[in-house]
């Protein structure tokens, strides 16, 4: 089954939640944990595993060969995205504006647009005991995180099948990254915290989950701090809270320096725990 | 007129706090929320929109059935898997479609469209405050949030020209993606606000890499800086042996939740302790401008 776990509000606790609770699930079962947040990858501080596979990530764009060309303009006429454009004597590529579709390589009649391989980022293959963690990481500048989301994806369905659970790290906020890191999954946990920051961007994320038709949950973290209009609009919108972490500045400092949490703290434990009994309580994939 | 934008890499870093604070510390600024699919600043200023408008980028491809033929060529050339079919019957599945229009282009019944995408929409609006506020929401699972952001910052420029302001703020998003490459375009100084926390830092030298990329001056600003006074040393040698400009500490206050809880800044909420702390920061923002 697959978790994604997102908000739609940064820092309330993604990467602290799946790291603990992959970690927590995989004392008894296999499981599988992705950071998708390729842009900003965090999980991999938390976790010390024996690496097993690596492997640089690239996407096509097309290249210009002046020598094939015959400057018809078929490229830069069907490239919607202006990654393509004729200047004069010469097609220039934009490869940072260029989405991979390859209508221009394959529409031109002559093939002076052949597609040729671009760094996108990198991704690693962790495992600890029943533990897998992959995790890809954005090379600088790239623009899009997107692809990079979708083969880190393709990658666990090929070499993590059949694990109990397939938990995803989400990018924050609900642009099309998140929407790419969470089109797949089976289940959609959102953490918020519990301030008109963290209601306002929740609310924005259950309305992207819902329109993407995904069964959700919330998670509350730093529970103390704020007020409780999270707990009411939950209420009110019939979303299960499945724990309450508790705001303890201890979590703050084991988080700071990279820490395990659920092992030192009992309550966060407790949390974990309550959202396992949840998880196994799902009626199974189809 | 100066374009300051503020960003973090890490998401929860107080960028928000920072904004809204400054806010209430520079007269007469333009500021704009380019945070765009999970925009707060608005919680606090608290906008009263004058106007608005649907931005429109990009587009979607749209299957007519009552012209489509069934050959499936469009179904073979999609590389993004956006377009199914059964019973001979295809079908483009939105979510999935990039909007390159390679299907439009090989389909010889002329059945698909490229209809125009809303990508969201624009605000703008009046503060309880003299500034003014440019800021969007994201349409639900919509794309372009970079194009949108371009946008916000173009809104905020013309208003800035318009109206003599000397400061454009800009809130900028978590990440070093399209939306944040977007954001510091055109820029004329990057704050960098972060946290002493390990995945702070990491996070912190990402975005600077993209920062140096641009040629942007930036300083850094350390929130909640007694968290862990050790990874607090550490940016700050980071920081010296990069050449960034070590701004200010903020410390790791409770202030910083209720100040949320309650709409207010943190300038607002007590200002004997945090208005001198805010003034000081934006004095030597300014000194390093010019």
């Amino acid at each position: 089954m697959k978790i994604a776990i997102a908000s739609g509000k940064g820092g309330t606790g993604k990467t602290t939640l799946s790291v603990n609770l992959a970690l927590r699930a995989a004392e008894t079962r296999n499981v599988a944990l992705a950071d998708l947040d390729v842009e900003e990858p965090n999980s991999g501080i938390f976790l010390a595993g024996e690496l097993v596979h690596e492997e640089q990530m690239f996407r096509a764009v097309p290249q210009w060969d002046n020598e094939l060309c015959t400057l018809c303009g078929k490229c830069a006429e069907v490239c919607l995205y202006n990654a393509v454009l004729k200047l004069g004597d010469t097609i220039m590529v934009l490869p940072e504006l260029c989405h991979s579709c390859y209508a221009c390589s394959e529409l031109c009649p002559v093939g002076a647009l052949p597609m040729r391989e671009r760094n996108l980022g990198h991704l690693r293959h962790f495992r600890l005991g029943r533990l897998d963690f992959i995790e890809s990481r954005l090379d600088i500048g790239v623009e899009m995180a997107s692809p990079l989301i979708g083969q880190t994806l393709d990658y666990l369905k090929t070499q993590c099948p059949e694990k109990d659970y397939q938990f995803q790290d989400c990018p924050p906020g609900t642009s099309c990254s998140v929407i790419n890191a969470t089109k797949n999954a089976d289940f959609i946990i959102l953490v918020t915290e519990p301030t008109p920051f963290g209601l306002y961007d929740l609310s924005l994320a259950v309305e992207t989950m819902r329109h993407l038709g995904k069964p959700l949950a919330v998670v509350v973290n730093r529970h103390g701090i704020g007020n409780d209009a999270v707990f009411r609009y939950c209420e009110a919108e019939q979303i299960p809270i499945w724990a309450a972490m508790p705001n303890q500045r201890e979590i703050a400092e084991l988080y700071s320096r990279g820490e395990v949490i659920y092992t030192r703290v009992e309550k966060f434990r407790q949390g974990l725990d309550a959202i396992l009994k949840q998880l196994d309580s799902l009626p199974e994939a189809p | 007129m100066k374009e300051i934008v503020i960003i973090s890499g890490k998401g929860g870093t107080g960028k928000t706090s920072v904004a809204a604070a400054l806010a209430f510390i520079v007269p007469n600024a333009v500021m704009a929320d380019c945070d765009v699919d999970a925009a707060d600043l608005h919680l606090i200023l608290k906008p009263e929109v004058i106007s608005s408008e649907d931005f429109y980028s990009g587009v979607k491809a749209e299957i007519d059935p009552g012209i489509c033929l069934g050959c499936g060529e469009c179904e073979i050339v999609c590389r993004f898997y956006a377009i199914s079919h059964a019973n001979r019957v295809y079908k483009v599945n939105p979510l999935d479609c990039e909007g390159c229009g390679y299907c439009f282009q090989v389909c010889p019944a002329q059945a698909i469209s490229l209809p125009q995408q809303k990508v969201g929409q624009c605000y703008f609006s009046n503060t309880r405050i003299a500034s003014r506020l440019v800021h969007a929401k994201l349409g639900i699972g919509a794309d372009n949030s970079g194009k949108l952001v371009a946008k916000v910052k173009k809104d905020a420029k013309e208003e800035a020209i318009r109206t003599g302001r000397e400061y454009i703020l800009v809130d900028g998003s978590p990440g070093i993606g399209c939306p944040v490459i977007s954001s510091l375009s055109g820029a004329d100084f990057v704050v960098l606000v972060t946290e002493p926390t390990l995945s702070g830092l990491n996070d912190l030298q990402r975005v600077w890499q993209l920062t140096a990329q641009f040629q942007i001056p930036a300083g850094c600003i350390i929130n909640k800086a007694d968290l862990n006074p050790q990874i607090t040393a550490r940016i700050k040698a980071w920081l010296a042996q990069n050449g960034i400009w070590h701004v200010d500490d903020l410390p790791y206050d409770e202030d910083f939740s209720r100040a949320i809880t309650l709409g207010q800044s943190l300038v607002e909420l007590d200002p004997a302790k945090w208005q001198p702390r805010f003034a000081r920061i934006w004095q030597n923002i300014i000194k390093e401008l010019t």
